[in-house]
């Protein structure tokens, strides 16, 4: 099929069905326990120059824990997709990770404003992006999920979004409508949190799903954080409530507040008053490499962390804010 | 008349435009205010929907992030991305709410960056987000913003959401669905539409205390004209009330 239009922009992963098949052959079915620290998660399934995705939105249901781990263990030259990032590209960038991205939203943290440290780093030229949007990189992992090597979306054309895509316009077959093609997505990594899993794997999440289930199927490699572990006698109790399956999954890391100082569905509210610091720390990059030293590279894990920020006093006033009750309004 | 500021001005107009049982995405911020004010002042059953999957919540405090508790608060489904914009795309939502750095005279919106060089640009702001798809997808495209000429600019430095692209049919001629596109700007100063043939910008109303001048004046291009410009009414007090004491009491948006 000849492409009527397209863009200037690399596409930094290969959307080869085949390819992903023969890759997926050799992934194992088998049910064990695949149960481990982020620590060990990180340093068997995560290498330097892999491209990777982390689920959830931004700083909700984020895998913080992983992501600090990733700075932590100092990986380079990732490719990353910047698919709804906020807090977690913000992480990403302190340990300049990543030198390509598949950017929709970076460098913002929604209504909190910009990152200065996260801009800082992609107006330093040692960044190489391509733009897309949010739904264009959702509807590029659906097509990875599924098997194929492209989907086709109504958005971008005539922007100058597209021009630095690397997406294709094509003509639909049966009507002569106009798609933009977007490229299947697979990442070599992802990282997701998700409220409930079993020690071989099998996932359960609330609120929002955002992209994840897609992403959970479009990765070669998975590592799965979960509030709490349950056991399998609960997932056959009602698999009706399974969204990931263990089949996808190569990592699973009990971490409680594994989203904090992000938002987790029914469980905690944000830490606004940290995230804050985050983004007025980095004003100063002496300070913000004090405050990384803080609270990243001293610390052994995500827990050291949130004991340096509040520790459990903290995590029940977000509990509270979460539900709205009445006391977590000073 | 009561006395206000022109932010929660922008948000009492913008939310007069959200009628009754039409269907809305929007973001956080000013836009949340006005989705949250048309629902409680004179549209009960507007649809409010977020990107990131909540769906007809019913808001108990404006959200933080398009993805926060906020969004799903007593809602009626909490989905995801692809199947709020897929509902877009099936033609089902009439209104977004969307902003930039830099707005042009056919609507088209930058949210990307400032500077020549892509790879190495002087200012880099967010990207498309959800905009370029909100964009293409929604019916009606609103954008409330603060006017002066920088902000509208002759051209974007980069088009990251498609307005009318280049005016006349070349929206209509890009491959985007047919019949959406950009209908009113709301500023501190005025609201202006787009003229149906050119797909210009056209100031409609002037805000109290401005004029078509002052508009002009503030705006990087020529704007058009339409044969009667009203005024804008004001805030009344039951909205501005609504306003300040269930949605934003601590002045979060209204404060700026």
């Amino acid at each position: 099929m000849e492409s009527i239009e397209q863009g200037i922009g690399k596409i930094f992963t290969d959307p080869d069905p085949d390819n992903a098949r023969a890759f997926f052959r050799t992934k194992s079915r088998k049910l064990e326990s695949k149960v481990m620290s982020v620590k060990e998660a990180v340093e068997k399934f995560v290498h330097d120059g892999d491209y990777l995705t982390l689920g959830g939105f931004g700083a909700n249901r984020v895998p913080i824990a992983v992501a600090h781990e990733i700075v932590r263990q100092g990986r380079k030259k990732m490719g990353f997709a910047g698919h709804t990032s906020t807090h977690d590209f913000q992480i990403l960038c302190a340990g300049e990770v990543f030198n390509r991205v598949d950017v929709a939203y970076i460098v913002g943290l929604e209504a909190r404003g910009l990152s200065p440290n996260a801009r800082r780093y992609m107006e330093s030229g040692k960044v190489e992006v391509s733009e897309w949007t949010n739904y264009s990189l959702s509807v590029r992992f659906k097509a990875a999920a599924a098997g194929v090597s492209f989907y086709p979306a109504r958005n971008m054309m005539g922007t100058d979004t597209f021009k630095y895509s690397g997406a294709k316009i094509i003509e639909c077959p049966f009507t002569g409508t106009r798609y933009v093609a977007q490229p299947a997505l697979y990442p070599d990594v992802s990282a997701i949190h998700v409220h409930e899993a079993d020690i071989y794997g099998n996932c359960r999440a609330r609120g929002i799903t955002v992209s994840d289930f897609d992403v959970a199927r479009a990765s070669k490699r998975l590592i799965i954080t979960c509030e709490r572990l349950i056991a399998n006698d609960e997932i056959r109790r009602d698999p009706s409530y399974t969204v990931i399956p263990y089949w996808c999954v190569d990592a699973v890391c009990e971490v409680p507040y594994g989203s904090y100082p992000g938002n987790m569905y029914a469980e905690y509210f944000s830490d606004e008053e940290h995230i804050r610091e985050w983004m007025k720390t980095e004003e100063d990059p002496v300070e913000f490499k004090k405050f990384l030293e803080k609270n990243i590279y001293s610390c052994k894990d995500h827990f050291e962390y949130i004991e340096k920020n509040g520790g459990i006093n903290k995590l029940l006033k977000l509990r509270d804010k979460e539900f709205m009750f009445v006391k977590a309004r000073d | 008349m009561a006395d206000y500021n022109t932010m929660e001005l922008m948000i009492c107009t913008a939310a007069r435009e959200l009628e009754d049982g039409a269907s809305i995405v929007v973001g956080t911020g000013a836009p949340n205010a006005a989705a949250m004010l048309a629902q409680k002042a004179h549209s009960p059953n507007l649809v409010i929907l977020f990107e990131a999957g909540g769906a007809a919540p019913l808001i108990p405090e404006m959200p933080i992030s398009v993805g926060d508790s906020r969004t799903t608060w007593k809602a009626l489904m909490a989905s995801g991305m692809c199947e709020i914009m897929e509902t877009c795309c099936r033609g089902m939502i009439d209104y977004t709410f969307l902003g930039g750095a830099q707005i042009d005279m056919y609507g088209n919106l930058n949210s990307t960056r400032i500077g020549p060089d892509h790879q190495k640009p002087k200012v880099r702001f967010p990207g498309s987000g959800g905009a370029n798809d909100l964009a293409s997808f929604c019916w009606r495209m609103l954008v409330m913003t603060p006017q002066d000429s920088k902000r509208f600019a002759e051209k974007c430095q980069f088009v990251t959401s498609p307005g009318w692209l280049t005016g006349g049919d070349s929206r209509a001629k890009s491959g985007l669905p047919r019949g959406a596109g950009p209908y009113k700007i709301i500023t501190n100063m005025a609201v202006m539409d787009f003229e149906p043939e050119s797909k210009r910008m056209r100031i409609i109303a002037v805000n109290p205390g401005y004029s078509e001048k002052d508009v002009q004046a503030n705006c990087g291009f020529e704007l058009l004209k339409a044969k009667q410009i009203v005024e804008n009414k004001p805030p009344t007090a039951r909205e501005l009330s609504i306003l300040r004491d269930e949605i934003d009491p601590y002045r979060y948006v209204i404060g700026r």
